[in-house]
């Protein structure tokens, strides 16, 4: 998480006196590290699998270690190439695109003045965050299949003269998934952007209305400037997130004809290694994710902390 | 806000840029609500009518049939009752743990109150990944069991962050003072801080019910065996996908809603699993905005 590095810590010295009254925090430490370990830092002692053929039987520090053999068979495999494209693809699309919705509904919403119009329509926009991905996907098959709402439009006004089976077509599947997470998630993610909004001085604008300034200079030279640090620390928090958009709505959405396009990483792991049991190369396939991630994460902060005050850690 | 009434006549761009906002924000609303609006109204339809299709914003033959056979099935009652089940459970425990873990890092004087911190941020960029997880919980004999909903995902980072960072905020002078008194750290927890916390909690309170009740991967992965402790979401899912999978088929795409579910049994089984989110989100609305605006923006 973002934190702007606020310490005036006094130094507490360690004495026997200040453990004793500390014991409580102590204590409380104590178990919650135990919990740490087990479900969180243990896991990754599996990584190990991906460089060994693990059988279950001999267990991780048992079966056979055979060196980067999973890995040359991933990358030695056109499908998992493809995987990662796909993941890549729809990662940063993604990203992009709900990045542009919430902050263009934030700013527009926020030039809705009157308080009665502008709560009911927030109200509106966070409606779709608490649908389950099933719920949504759901409704968005039932809308485009031949005969929901979108087919019914196009056909009305003539745009196309048959009925789109929009699932059946590889090309439809990435813009369908990158409308998917903007429907779900625009009024969520502008309720930070309008916070920052919030927090720009009115002062600004007035001064701008004075010198003449019109609603959309004013939005591009205070506005916008007001919510870039948001921006950047949003951006930063996100990029390493790019490799775990690529689940739910992929796995609900896709079928047999999109499959070129709609598998991701963990659709892969899930694939190879819950449903045929090449546990080794489904963490193989995994732990690539991971790498990745967190090599993006390293990039990123160094480029904000290069370029601005803005930094994760 | 920023809108003072001063007397400065309106130039016309901004008269054009009203129109903009507007035709923006209804069709905002539009495409927002009616996929929402048009599930509710079909499950409302009558399943044989709704297969001509055309039908909007009011069911063409009303009819109660689809959540008659919806409510009559038993995995769907049972789903209900694993799902309320561990959405309270899971709310209050995870709540408790996150907010004691936020509590202790947010100890000015605590002796490892950094390295604790530290070690709770790691988990947010580094996991084992799906199948060392899975290995986990199977060794740990949690899965097959109804704990492997809530025991897991006890404690969170994020979560914990958007407290402590609230936490924080909080005076010092007022732990300082119950200690004069002879206050013990977990009195100075459950009778100074918790009080003052009471909006946090609520939203951080609200994100876990909300994860809960929509989760349906981990009923899939660590229970697809053990029918008895399956969840509304995945059950509904299980109902949505024979229909999703098939329209990849060519034979399907022709015809049309002709399905294995008829349309309307799926829509009264979709509103039945979003009615209680939605009933009560709008009046929660305040906490979460708040939380997610201390989480996010006031470091």
């Amino acid at each position: 998480m973002a934190r702007v590095k606020n310490e005036n810590t006094k130094k507490v010295k360690v004495t026997w006196k200040e453990m004793k009254k500390q014991s409580f925090l102590m204590i409380v430490s104590f178990f919650i590290v135990v919990y740490g370990i087990i479900f969180y830092y243990w896991p990754l002692t599996g990584w190990l699998m991906a460089f060994e053929n693990y059988k279950p039987k001999k267990g991780i520090f048992g079966s056979k270690f055979v060196g980067l053999d999973k890995f040359k068979f991933l990358f030695e495999d056109a499908v998992f190439i493809k995987v990662i494209r796909n993941t890549f693809a729809m990662g940063v699309i993604n990203l992009v695109s709900t990045t542009i919705m919430a902050v263009l509904f934030a700013i527009i919403l926020n030039e809705v003045r009157k308080t009665w119009l502008k709560k009911p329509i927030q109200t509106i926009s966070y409606l779709p965050h608490f649908l389950s991905w099933i719920v949504v996907t759901g409704i968005l098959h039932d809308s485009l299949s031949a005969t929901g709402i979108v087919n019914d439009l196009l056909l009305k006004f003539g745009i196309i003269k048959q009925a789109i089976n929009f699932f059946a077509f590889p090309k439809y599947f990435w813009p369908i998934v990158a409308f998917a997470q903007c429907w779900k998630e625009t009024g969520w993610n502008a309720i930070i952007y309008l916070a920052a909004i919030t927090a720009i001085d009115p002062a600004l604008y007035e001064a701008a209305s004075i010198d003449g300034a019109d609603r959309l200079q004013k939005i591009r030279y205070i506005t916008l400037p007001g919510i870039k640090p948001t921006f950047l620390i949003l951006l930063l928090m996100n990029v390493g997130n790019v490799l775990n958009a690529g689940f739910e709505v992929q796995y609900l959405l896709g079928n047999g004809l999109v499959q070129s396009v709609s598998q991701t990483i963990d659709i892969y792991v899930l694939k190879w290694g819950i449903s045929q049991n090449d546990y080794s190369l489904g963490t193989a396939a995994g732990l690539f994710k991971s790498a990745v991630s967190i090599l993006l994460i390293v990039i990123a902060n160094a480029i904000a902390k290069r370029y601005s005050e803005q930094r994760l850690f | 806000m920023h809108d003072k009434e001063y007397k400065v006549s309106k130039p016309i761009s901004d008269k054009i840029f009203a129109v903009v906002v507007f035709l923006f924000l209804t069709s905002f609303v539009i495409i927002t609500l009616y996929p929402v609006l048009n599930t509710i109204v079909l499950s409302f339809n009558d399943g044989i009518d709704a297969v001509r299709g055309n039908i909007y914003l009011w069911p063409r033959k009303f009819s109660l049939k689809n959540y008659k056979t919806v409510l009559a099935m038993q995995n769907i009652w049972t789903g209900a009752k694993i799902t309320v089940g561990r959405t309270v459970l899971a709310t209050l425990t995870s709540l408790f743990a996150n907010a004691l873990l936020a509590f202790v890092v947010s100890r000015k004087r605590f002796l490892f109150k950094s390295g604790l911190s530290l070690f709770w941020v790691i988990t947010m960029y580094v996991n084992g990944g799906m199948i060392p997880i899975f290995l986990l919980y199977k060794n740990l004999g949690l899965t097959g069991t109804f704990h492997v909903y809530w025991i897991p995902g006890m404690i969170s980072a994020f979560n914990m962050l958007v407290m402590r960072t609230y936490m924080e905020g909080i005076p010092e002078s007022l732990e300082e003072s119950a200690q004069l008194d002879g206050a013990g750290y977990f009195t100075i927890f459950k009778d100074i801080i918790s009080p003052l916390c009471k909006p946090v909690y609520a939203t951080i309170a609200l994100f876990i019910a909300v994860w809960q009740w929509n989760s349906w991967f981990d009923a899939m992965l660590y229970n697809r065996m053990k029918t008895k402790y399956t969840t509304l979401q995945y059950e509904l899912m299980k109902l949505l996908s024979s229909v999703m999978q098939q329209s990849g088929s060519a034979e399907n795409a022709k015809n049309g809603a002709a399905t294995i579910t008829p349309v309307t049994i799926r829509a009264a089984a979709t509103v039945v699993t979003m009615l209680p989110i939605v009933c009560l989100y709008p009046f929660l609305q305040r906490y979460f905005v708040t939380g997610l605006t201390i989480g996010g923006v006031k470091e």
